[in-house]
């Protein structure tokens, strides 16, 4: 059976995927799979000083904190990369250690002054499951409800700015700000995560998901929605895990599950997987006839004004689109093509024969 | 409030847009008749995606005012369909054909409202009039580059805006496409609508515009082809070789 505190964290957990999923499906889309990542580390100064301020361990303080930095740090990314000739991946590079920084010397000054309750602030790094409180789901739960909310409410809107901003521009729409709102909406899908899988692992839970969705799907709604399953199901599947295997962490189990479903995504998604495409290639490379081939040098001898010109193998096969190994080797025995090499060059070639020259009613000199 | 300059599709006065302190525009002034079809050529770096973005209040300008049929762009936005480069867009992006097209009624629509059955209709009916009927429902990723040109064509078709203006719209697509994009061209022209054309192939543009701006960060020529169109102008803007080639060529 499961026990309370699993339930909670199940709970937890699903709705973490749901936000991460949709949300990162966004994130990804603009190129900006970094930008979790950054603001993930961005909050650590944040939970630190909403304790040191405070005094207070409860969830809403810390979180609370975490949003203002992990912002602040998303203001000041948008500004680096709009005022400076910095490109958006070394400015999120600089920002998310800067931020991270200052967070590990204010931690490191908390845990100086010791006192009650600051033990424990350090498991915002990897996230610390079985510490969310039933009572904590309140605040999940809402700015699930927030996220999740907005998405649907601006839909049309995102889904224009994130495809062509220029052309959403060009309709009125506000760009600048849409995209404000979406990266404010990461840093809450963010926040939501320290708890559970920590600022360390939160990027994958906002990039996985919609990786792995975009395998499958054609459309923005079907992508954000299959993301939001799958990061679902990781979070539910990897707290089952940890609550069955005592003890092992839940937050580097959730993001291991949602790495299996991208893994599978990536390998086996029709159209677009690894092995489809591969299964494709080769049955799309079927043997050429004899007819195709024998052709195919009969127009080559042609154009080069040369009855016994040496067609390149590859060559062939390129132009043809098809393997010419068995149909060469028929011809060959009807004596109508002839092995060659043609120097420098150190690849099979073959040549018409006198008889296959002939064939085609050129004239071999 | 009287209009200003209401017979013109297009009215820029001395727009200026600067990099850096550095002018990628120069006291541009541009007018452009209703019911034409306009080409804006010049060289690499001329600044002709610019002059649209700026037009578009897509980058701020630091001097200058453009007007469209005779009232401040910012008013006239809904009677503007806006075709960006093709090259500028993630074509990988989920997303079927109807779908991007819909897109064109979003700013009728407003903010909010989802795109209903008039939505659809009108995309499908703008489907049909670039040939892409059959390409309804196929994601963009799987589209060839004069296909995927022609669905934005659709896009800005199901605007229904007075004025089109599209930057580089033949910029790596096929002759079958190109000729397709010219024809619905002509038909908007032939609607008293008037097309402007970011433009790089100076062979075409005798034979298919009738309305000719050579941009080199200034404005060097502007008016009718057959007055603009020459050995001098050209060279002004290209340099002595564009221009001795183009002509012979002629």
């Amino acid at each position: 059976m499961l026990d309370y505190t699993t339930i909670t964290v199940l709970t937890g957990a699903l709705l973490l995927g749901l936000t991460a999923g949709s949300l990162g499906t966004f994130a990804v889309l603009r190129r900006q799979s970094l930008l979790g990542d950054a603001l993930a580390h961005a909050a650590l100064p944040g939970v630190v000083l909403a304790f040191i301020v405070t005094g207070s361990r409860s969830l809403g303080v810390l979180l609370a904190g975490a949003l203002a930095t992990s912002l602040l740090g998303a203001l000041l990314l948008d500004r680096v990369v709009r005022r400076s000739r910095l490109k958006t991946d070394p400015s999120l590079g600089l920002v998310l250690s800067s931020f991270f920084a200052v967070g590990v010397v204010l931690l490191s000054y908390a845990q100086r002054q010791g006192g009650a309750g600051q033990a424990g602030l350090e498991s915002f790094l990897f996230g610390q499951a079985a510490a969310l409180l039933r009572s904590d789901l309140w605040i999940t739960g809402g700015l699930t409800l927030f996220a999740l909310g907005s998405l649907l409410l601006f839909w049309k809107e995102w889904k224009v700015a994130t495809f062509d901003p220029a052309f959403a521009a060009s309709i009125g729409l506000p760009v600048a700000w849409l995209e404000a709102a979406l990266t404010a909406l990461v840093a809450v899908a963010v926040v939501l995560g320290l708890q559970l899988v920590g600022i360390v692992l939160m990027a994958s839970m906002l990039i996985a998901p919609a990786v792995a969705a975009r395998q499958w799907v054609r459309t923005l709604e079907s992508m954000t929605i299959l993301a939001a399953a799958f990061g679902a199901t990781a979070g539910v599947v990897g707290t089952y895990v940890s609550a069955q295997a005592d003890g092992l962490a839940t937050g580097p189990l959730i993001v291991l599950a949602m790495s299996a479903i991208t893994a599978v995504s990536l390998l086996a998604a029709p159209h677009r997987g690894l092995l489809w495409r591969s299964l494709q290639r080769r049955i799309g490379r079927r043997d050429a006839t004899p007819d195709r081939v024998l052709t195919a040098m009969q127009r080559l001898a042609r154009d080069h004004h040369n009855p016994t010109y040496p067609s390149d193998l590859g060559m062939l096969e390129a132009g043809l689109g098809a393997r010419c190994h068995r149909a060469l080797a028929e011809l060959e025995a009807s004596g109508l093509v002839e092995r060659t090499v043609h120097p420098p060059e150190s690849t099979t070639h073959y040549r018409l024969t006198q008889a296959g020259a002939e064939h085609a009613g050129l004239e071999a000199s | 409030m009287t209009d200003h300059e209401a017979h013109l599709a297009l009215h820029i006065e001395d727009l200026t847009v600067a990099y850096d302190g550095r002018p990628v525009l120069w006291d541009v002034d541009l007018d452009v008749p209703t019911g034409v079809m306009a080409a804006i050529v010049g060289p690499n770096g001329a600044g002709k995606s610019t002059l649209l973005k700026a037009m578009l209040g897509l980058v701020k300008p630091t001097a200058g005012h453009v007007y469209v049929l005779g009232r401040p762009y910012r008013e006239q936005r809904a009677k503007v369909a806006y075709v960006p480069q093709r090259s500028g867009i993630d074509w990988d992006f989920p997303t079927t054909v109807l779908d991007v097209v819909v897109m064109g009624r979003y700013g009728q629509l407003g903010w909010l409202r989802r795109p209903g059955k008039a939505a659809y209709d009108r995309a499908r009916e703008a489907l049909e009039q670039v040939g892409m009927s059959d390409f309804q429902d196929r994601p963009i990723a799987r589209l060839s580059g004069g296909q995927q040109q022609r669905t934005f064509l659709a896009r800005a078709l199901a605007q229904d805006a007075d004025v089109m203006v599209l930057d580089e719209p033949m910029a790596g697509v096929d002759a079958t496409s190109e000729r397709a994009i010219l024809e619905v061209l002509k038909h908007v022209r032939s609607q008293g609508r008037t097309v402007l054309v970011v433009h790089h192939d100076l062979q075409t543009v005798r034979t298919a515009f009738d309305w000719l701006m050579i941009l080199n960060v200034r404005a060097i020529a502007q008016g009718p082809v057959d007055e603009v169109y020459n050995p001098t102008n050209l060279e002004a803007a290209y340099g002595p070789q564009v221009a001795f080639a183009t002509h012979q060529g002629s």
